[in-house]
C-alpha cells in the first residue's frame, strides 16, 4: 500500500501528542508513528500545519487534523467505539471544561516547575498543586473522569502523569501525597494498555528536560 | 416544559455576545443576568467557581461556564439549526479556525493579544501592533477561501465565534479614526465584517456602538499613566 491510511505526526516527550496515541489505541486504530525532530521539522509536517507548525498532527486520508483535544475529539467521531465523550450534552460541557482547564494550566505551570527557582519555584508549587487539587476535586471519588469507563478528559490528563517526575523533583513534593485521589487515579490509567503503551518512562523525560530542555532554554 | 434557560453576563463582553448571538440563532428563550463585575453575585461565583467569570449559561438550574464550552453545549442541546457541519472532519476543520482566531497559547497567530495590543498602546508601537494585527487576519482572510462566511453560504459556528473580531475593530477604527480592514488590504474579511454585521440574528444581540466607545475611551482613560 502507497501509504497509511492513518498517520500521527508526534515526538516522544509530548503530553498533547500522547492524547492522540491513547485515544487511537482505545479505538483500535491501526496508524503509522512518524517520530519527528522538533529541531529539524519535516516538509511533511510543515505542509499539514502550517499555521502552528506543531506536533501532533493526525494525518487522516491524506487530511490533517490538529490541536490535540481536536484530535482525540475527531478520533471519538469517526471511530464510534468505545465512547470517549458521554452522550449527555451536560456531561459533554463538563468534560470540555476540565479538558480545556488541563490545557489551560497544567502545562504552562508544570514547565515553571523546572524553569524557575528560589521563591518563584515556592509560589510556582503552590499554584501546580491548587492546579492539582481542583482536578482532584473534579475527579472525586469516581473511578475515572468519565465515571465508570475511561473518557475523554482521563485522556486529556493522564499523559502528564509521565512528567510528574519532572514537576515533583524540581518542586520537591509527591503528586500521590498531596493528591491521593489523582495517585490512584493515575496507577488505575497506568494498567490500561492505551495508557501504559502511550506514555514513556518518566526518567526519560526527567533526562530529556535536564539534558536537552535546560539547555535549549538556558537554565543550569 | 422546557427547562429555564438563564445567561449570566456583561453587557461589554464579547464571550457573553457570542453566546447571545448563539441562543438567538437557535430562537432559544432566555433569561439574561447583568453582573457587576466588581461585586459578583453569589449565583456567578457557585456556577462559575473556577474562573468565576463571565459568561454562564445555566440550563434547568445546571452551570455550563467557558464561551467555547457554552457554545457546543447550545448546539448539542438544541441540535436543530445546526451551526456546526455534520462529517466529522468537517466539525475538526471548524475548531481549529477557532483556535486560530482566539487561542494565544503559545501562538504565532494571535488575533486577541495582538488586537489588545493595537487598543492599548500609542504611536510607533500601535503602528507596529496594527501590522501585526493585520498579518494575522491575513490568516482569516485566507481560511474564507472565498466564501461568504466561513461556515460556507451561511453563517455558523466559526463565525460567530470569530464574530467579535468585526465588531471590536471597527469600534476601534472609530475611536482612533483609523482603518484596520478595507476593501483594499483585506477585502473578502472586509466584505465578510459587512455581511456577519447584518445578519439579523446577530445585530439584535450587538450592544449599541455609542456606548462601546463611551466604554471603550473609559478604558483608554484608566490606562493612562497618573
Amino acid at each position: 500500500m502507497a501509504g497509511s491510511e492513518v498517520v500521527l505526526l508526534d515526538f516522544w516527550a509530548s503530553p498533547f501528542g500522547m492524547r492522540a496515541r491513547i485515544a487511537l489505541a482505545e479505538k483500535g486504530v491501526e496508524y503509522e508513528y512518524r517520530e519527528e525532530n522538533l529541531a529539524d521539522k519535516t516538509e511533511f509536517l510543515l505542509r499539514m500545519n502550517p499555521v502552528h507548525k506543531k506536533i501532533p498532527v493526525l494525518v487522516h486520508k491524506g487530511r490533517p487534523v490538529c490541536e490535540s483535544l481536536i484530535i482525540v475529539e475527531y478520533v471519538d467521531e469517526a471511530w464510534k467505539k468505545p465512547p470517549l465523550l458521554p452522550a449527555d450534552p451536560y456531561d459533554r460541557a463538563t468534560a470540555r471544561f476540565w479538558a480545556n482547564f488541563v490545557d489551560a494550566k497544567v502545562y504552562d505551570c508544570g514547565s515553571r516547575l523546572w524553569k524557575l527557582k528560589g521563591e518563584a519555584l515556592e509560589a510556582t508549587k503552590k499554584e501546580f498543586i491548587d492546579i492539582l487539587k481542583l482536578l482532584e476535586g473534579a475527579l472525586g471519588d469516581k473511578h475515572f473522569f468519565g465515571g465508570d469507563h475511561f473518557g475523554f478528559v482521563d485522556v486529556s490528563f493522564i499523559p502528564f502523569a509521565s512528567w510528574f517526575l519532572v514537576y515533583e523533583s524540581h518542586g520537591n513534593f509527591k503528586v500521590e501525597e498531596v493528591c491521593p485521589k489523582l495517585g490512584a487515579w493515575v496507577k488505575r490509567c497506568r494498567e490500561r494498555e492505551s495508557v501504559s503503551k502511550s506514555l514513556p518512562d518518566p526518567h526519560k523525560v526527567l533526562e530529556f528536560v535536564n539534558v536537552v530542555l535546560k539547555k535549549k532554554y538556558g537554565i543550569e | 416544559m422546557a427547562k429555564e434557560v438563564k445567561l449570566l453576563g456583561f453587557w461589554a463582553s464579547a464571550y457573553v455576545v457570542r453566546v447571545q448571538i448563539a441562543l438567538n440563532f437557535k430562537g432559544i428563550e432566555y433569561e439574561y443576568v447583568e453582573e457587576d463585575l466588581k461585586k459578583k453575585s453569589e449565583l456567578l461565583l457557585q456556577s462559575n467557581p473556577v474562573y468565576r467569570q463571565v459568561p454562564v449559561l445555566v440550563h434547568g438550574g445546571k452551570p455550563i461556564p467557558e464561551s467555547m464550552v457554552i457554545l457546543e453545549y447550545i448546539e448539542e442541546a438544541w441540535p436543530e439549526k445546526p451551526l456546526l457541519p455534520q462529517d466529522p472532519y468537517q466539525r475538526a476543520m471548524a475548531p481549529t479556525f477557532k483556535n486560530k482566531i482566539y487561542r494565544s497559547r503559545s501562538s504565532p497567530f494571535q488575533c486577541l493579544p495582538s488586537g489588545v495590543k493595537y487598543f492599548t498602546t500609542k504611536g510607533e508601537d500601535q503602528l507596529k501592533a496594527k501590522e501585526e494585527l493585520v498579518e494575522n487576519l491575513r490568516i482569516l482572510e485566507g481560511a474564507l477561501q472565498g466564501n461568504k462566511f466561513f461556515a460556507g453560504e451561511t453563517a455558523g459556528m466559526v463565525d460567530i465565534v470569530a464574530g467579535w473580531l468585526p465588531f471590536w475593530i471597527r469600534r476601534m477604527e472609530g475611536l482612533f479614526g483609523d482603518k484596520v480592514v478595507e476593501e483594499d488590504n483585506l477585502p473578502h474579511l472586509n466584505a465578510w465584517f459587512q455581511d456577519y454585521l447584518s445578519l439579523p440574528f446577530v445585530r439584535e444581540k450587538l450592544p449599541p456602538p455609542d456606548k462601546v466607545c463611551a466604554h471603550l475611551r473609559g478604558l483608554l482613560a484608566s490606562l493612562e499613566p497618573n
